[in-house]
Parts: C-alpha cells; sequence; structure tokens
C-alpha cells in the first residue's frame, strides 16, 4: 500500500488544502509520496520537502504544465500511478476536473468529496446536497479519492525530510490551450481556509449594500462567501459561492447576513462550528442551523455589531 | 455539427430528502422526480446553438429504467430533435464510470461534435462523468462551463474556477460540463409538449453497445448527517456579540 497525493497549487505556491489532504492520507496508513506539477514551482517544491509523512516529492516542472490542463495532468498521473494503491487530490476545481479523468483511464471508479477514511477501502461521503451520508467500499486495485479539505485536520507544514525527485516525462495535449484567466484579486483570507467567514445574501439587496458584509469581514479578518441568490444578482463574483455548486466550508465561525438558507446552501457551510445568522424574516430557515440567531434589520444591526467589535 | 446531451432522472431539487429506516439508501418511493438542473442548462445550451444555426441537430440521451423516458419527453419538449434511451435493469448498481462506459460507446456510433453535459447530478454529487467521458473518448474537457461560444473548427469556454474564471480553447470534439451560471432554461410551452410526443425515442441497451458497464463503489449505508444542536435566539446585538466573546469565537 503506498499513497500518492496531488499537490493543489495557487499561482505556483503550495495551496493549504495540501495539508488536509496528507491529513487524509495519513488515516489510509502506509507510505504517501506527493506530486508537484506545473511550472516554476520551485516554491511549492520548496514547502513540500518539508511536510511531514511524505518520503519523496515528485516534480514535473515544464513549460508544457504551466497551464495545468487536466489532458496533460490525468497522463502524467496515469505515468506515475503503477505502484500506487491510492491516488488522492483536493475537492477543489482542479481536482474535481482531474481525478475522475485519471480513473477513467485506468479502468476505476473514483470517489467524490470523501469526508471520512474508515478503511483503506471504505470511506464515507456526502450525498443529495449533504443531507444524506454514504458508506461507500471499493474494490478497485487502485482507489482515486478526492478529499473534502474541511473534513480534515492538516499537518504539520514543516518537519519532514522528503526526497526530491524529478520526473521526466513531458506530456503535451494538443486539443487545448488556455487563453487566458481572469482571476479575482483579495487581500482577505482564502475562503476554504479561513478561521471565520462572513457571507451575504440576497438581504443585502445590492452590491453597496454588500458593503456591510465587507467592513464586519474587515474587523473580523475573515473572509467574504455570499449565497447563489447574491452571486446571481451580481453583488459578488461567482467564486465566493458557497454551497453545495460553490465552495465548501467549515470556519470556527461563519456569520450568515441576510441569507435564507436553501438547502443548497447550507450543504456548504453547516459543519462550521459555530453559525450565527442575521435576518429579517424569522421563519427563515437558516435559522435551524444558527447557534445563534438575531432577528433583525442588517442595515442596523450589521453596522452595531461591527462598531461593537 | 451534431450535438449529444447526456441528461439524468433525479430527485427534484426541492424536496427534502429521507434516510430509509433500515440505512440501506434514501427513500425515493412516490418522491417527485425531475430532470437534473445541470442537465436542463446543458440542454438548453445545445438547444441555443442549434437556433444560432451552430449545431444542426441536438440528440438527448438517458441511462436508466424505462421511468427516464419522462425525462426524455422534457428535453424533446425543450428543442432536442431526438432521443435515445439507454436501457438498464431497475436495480442496475452503475456509477459514473459505468454510465460513462456506455456513453463512450453510444459518442463513437452517433459521431457528435460536442457532448455536453451538466457538471453534477444532485443526488450523487459525483462531478464525474463528463470528465471520465472525455477520458475514455481521449477528447479535450471543458468542465465548469459558464460561458461559450464557437469558434472556426472549435469552441471556446469560460470555466468557473476556484479562484475566478479561466477561458479554454478545445479543439472538437470536446465534451463540455455546464455550471449554473451559462444559462436559465426556457419555460416549456403546452404545444412544445405535444409536439413531443411525435419526435422519436431510440432504445438501446449495454449488449448492443458491446459494453459490459461497471460497477459503482459498493453502497454499504447511507445515514442522516449529524444534527447541529440548536441554537438560540438572542434579542440584541449587544448579546450576540457577549455569546460570540462567551463561546471564545471573537
Amino acid at each position: 500500500m503506498r499513497t500518492l497525493v496531488i499537490a493543489e497549487q495557487d499561482r505556483g505556491r503550495l495551496a493549504p488544502a495540501t495539508l488536509n489532504v496528507l491529513g487524509a492520507a495519513g488515516e489510509l496508513g502506509g507510505p504517501c509520496d506527493l506530486l508537484v506539477v506545473g511550472h516554476d514551482c520551485a516554491a511549492a517544491v520548496e514547502s513540500a520537502r518539508v511536510l511531514p509523512g511524505v518520503e519523496h516529492v515528485l516534480v514535473a516542472d515544464a513549460p508544457v504544465y504551466a497551464d495545468r490542463l487536466a489532458e496533460n495532468l490525468a497522463e502524467l498521473v496515469v505515468a506515475v500511478a503503477p505502484g500506487y494503491s491510492h491516488l488522492l487530490a483536493a475537492a477543489s476545481t482542479s481536482g474535481k476536473d482531474l481525478m475522475p479523468r485519471v480513473a477513467a483511464l485506468l479502468g476505476v471508479n473514483q470517489v467524490s468529496e470523501v469526508i471520512a477514511v474508515e478503511s483503506p477501502a471504505r470511506f464515507r461521503r456526502p450525498i443529495y446536497a449533504g443531507n444524506a451520508v454514504a458508506t461507500v467500499e471499493s474494490d478497485d486495485p487502485v482507489k482515486v479519492l478526492t478529499v473534502r479539505q474541511t473534513a480534515f485536520a492538516a499537518v504539520a507544514p514543516t518537519g519532514g525530510t522528503a526526497e526530491v525527485v524529478e520526473l521526466g516525462q513531458r506530456i503535451e495535449a494538443v486539443a487545448t490551450r488556455l487563453v487566458g484567466e481572469q482571476l479575482a484579486e483579495s487581500e482577505r483570507p482564502e475562503l476554504t481556509s479561513a478561521r471565520v467567514v462572513v457571507s451575504g445574501g440576497r438581504g443585502l439587496g445590492s452590491r453597496e449594500g454588500f458593503e456591510l458584509v465587507y467592513r464586519l469581514a474587515d474587523r473580523l479578518d475573515a473572509a467574504v462567501g455570499a449565497s447563489r441568490a447574491a452571486v446571481d444578482a451580481g453583488f459578488v463574483a461567482n467564486d465566493l459561492q458557497v454551497g453545495q455548486t460553490g465552495k465548501v466550508v467549515a470556519p470556527e465561525l461563519y456569520i450568515a447576513l441576510g441569507v435564507s438558507g436553501a438547502i443548497q446552501h447550507l450543504a456548504g457551510m453547516k459543519d462550521s462550528k459555530v453559525v450565527v445568522a442575521i435576518n429579517k424574516d424569522p421563519d427563515a430557515p437558516i435559522f435551524e442551523v444558527a447557534d445563534y440567531g438575531l432577528v433583525a434589520d442588517l442595515f442596523e444591526a450589521v453596522p452595531e455589531l461591527t462598531e461593537a467589535l | 455539427m451534431k450535438i449529444l446531451v447526456p441528461i439524468k432522472r433525479v430527485i427534484d431539487y426541492n424536496v427534502r430528502v429521507r434516510v430509509k429506516s433500515d440505512h440501506s439508501d434514501v427513500d425515493l418511493a412516490n418522491v417527485k422526480m425531475a430532470i437534473n438542473p445541470f442537465c436542463e442548462i446543458a440542454v438548453e445550451a445545445a438547444v441555443r446553438l442549434r437556433e444560432d444555426g451552430k449545431a444542426d441537430e441536438v440528440v438527448a440521451v438517458s441511462v436508466g429504467p424505462k421511468a427516464v423516458q419522462e425525462q426524455l419527453r422534457t428535453a424533446l419538449a425543450m428543442g432536442a430533435d431526438r432521443a435515445i434511451w439507454i436501457e438498464t435493469a431497475e436495480d442496475a448498481d452503475l456509477g459514473p464510470l459505468g454510465i460513462a462506459q456506455l456513453l463512450a460507446a453510444l459518442v463513437r456510433e452517433e459521431q457528435p461534435g460536442l457532448v455536453l453535459l451538466g457538471k453534477q447530478s444532485i443526488d450523487g454529487d459525483n462531478n464525474q462523468v463528463g470528465q471520465m467521458l472525455a477520458g475514455l473518448l481521449g477528447y479535450p474537457q471543458g468542465t465548469f462551463v459558464s460561458g461559450l461560444e464557437v469558434v472556426d473548427e472549435g469552441i471556446e469556454v469560460v470555466r468557473e474556477v476556484d479562484g475566478g474564471l479561466q477561458t479554454l480553447a478545445l479543439r472538437l470534439p470536446a465534451v463540455i460540463t455546464t455550471d449554473l451560471r451559462l444559462n436559465t432554461p426556457r419555460f416549456i410551452r403546452a404545444p412544445d409538449i405535444m409536439k413531443s410526443r411525435r419526435k422519436p425515442i431510440a432504445h438501446t441497451g449495454a449488449e448492443q453497445l458491446g459494453v459490459s458497464p461497471a460497477a459503482g463503489p459498493r453502497l454499504l449505508a447511507v445515514h442522516p448527517p449529524e444534527p447541529r444542536a440548536g441554537g438560540i435566539r438572542v434579542d440584541s446585538v449587544g448579546e450576540l456579540v457577549e455569546r460570540l466573546r462567551q463561546a471564545q469565537v471573537i
């Protein structure tokens, strides 16, 4: 038994999610290697090399991997897969894009969004927007998994001494080309790893109304999230959406402002440690999951709260 | 260009599911079923491409027992030209890989220029079939797509990724999976339903397609999620702040 974790990257740096995936890998038992693939990823390799529990850091650093296209990455992972019993990646957009393609090329199933490891072949995962939890078992010779990062503790960022192994393969897809990227710039903590998340919904009324969320978030050094309604209404960019079809978060404190609490939204935040809801509708479903609920007008209560902190 | 649109019959997204008391699965008896919302977006996108003259034919396909014909009729009423039902047994234990294997065999027969699917079904929440299909066929993939444009011999897609948006150019044939913001599916009018009844639904199965689809991972048990402990209502911002201080989260 041997596990390969595909590192999550954010612009050439190792993303924090990698540490949570290694946490999940640790629960499988058995030795673990980490694959870092991309271009100019020296910083990521430097961080990867000292992660505890990692024996080898496999590095594929070449211009052909700069855009991290699933077509290239999948073939690379399949090329290094022999000898591994488990292939793991974060259930991020890149992990979800890549791993099913890898599994299909290997002719095996893939298990998505694992939230618990019961044995090396048995896993738990949410289904039906988190309204049920399935326990599944796989007989496949290789288990291909994506891991819900918020469900596993991160390993320490230092303390290991892995051996770095350069990979020679250069795989280039000819049918796919990156045209451009529009990445949202933010000074705030990253949504999926933040300790505090302040989230806004349709109740904010407008893009200007969302300023209330930003001000409270800045006071708490929190990340900003949003419901689908707020994204669709154009108040904020789509990458802030929390829910079944957006990001899944589990911070220490989740503050929902003007969010009604549709089941699709709850699927993305109900594992938060403490949930606060402020909403003027006393019957909003968000109050069913809130530890502390305040029925009030946002435009009075939120500035007062920001002031009081 | 021909567009193939695989769709899935799932529980209606407004229904709150219940887990069976023996924990064998969720209870789907007498529950309202519908076309998966992401699949509906895929059908809409395909029909719009045909209306814009970028495609000649839209073929809807669904894998499952007899009841999936209902959702194929919905796709036909939305504007798909014809439909294909890949029949499987009522108790078939297919996972995304098995479904992708069946669809790959159909793609080899039908030779569409584009396969458009939803990014995930709201029952299994797997988010796998499109990527698996692309892998099996060796096609390029554009996942989580919120914008698309047919250009020359290819297609440009805008993808919703962590951190923002990404634009890819894919050479056809390709596989695309749709995100929520790609479009708003049209409302189906009564005359469209009448017209859809005259459109053909062809029938096939694993044997005719020459595939023995893989079984999915074994489902051992289904449980309700851990319930959250009941919360309290506070009367003022002051009380809220005090409670949060006590809970040591601020």
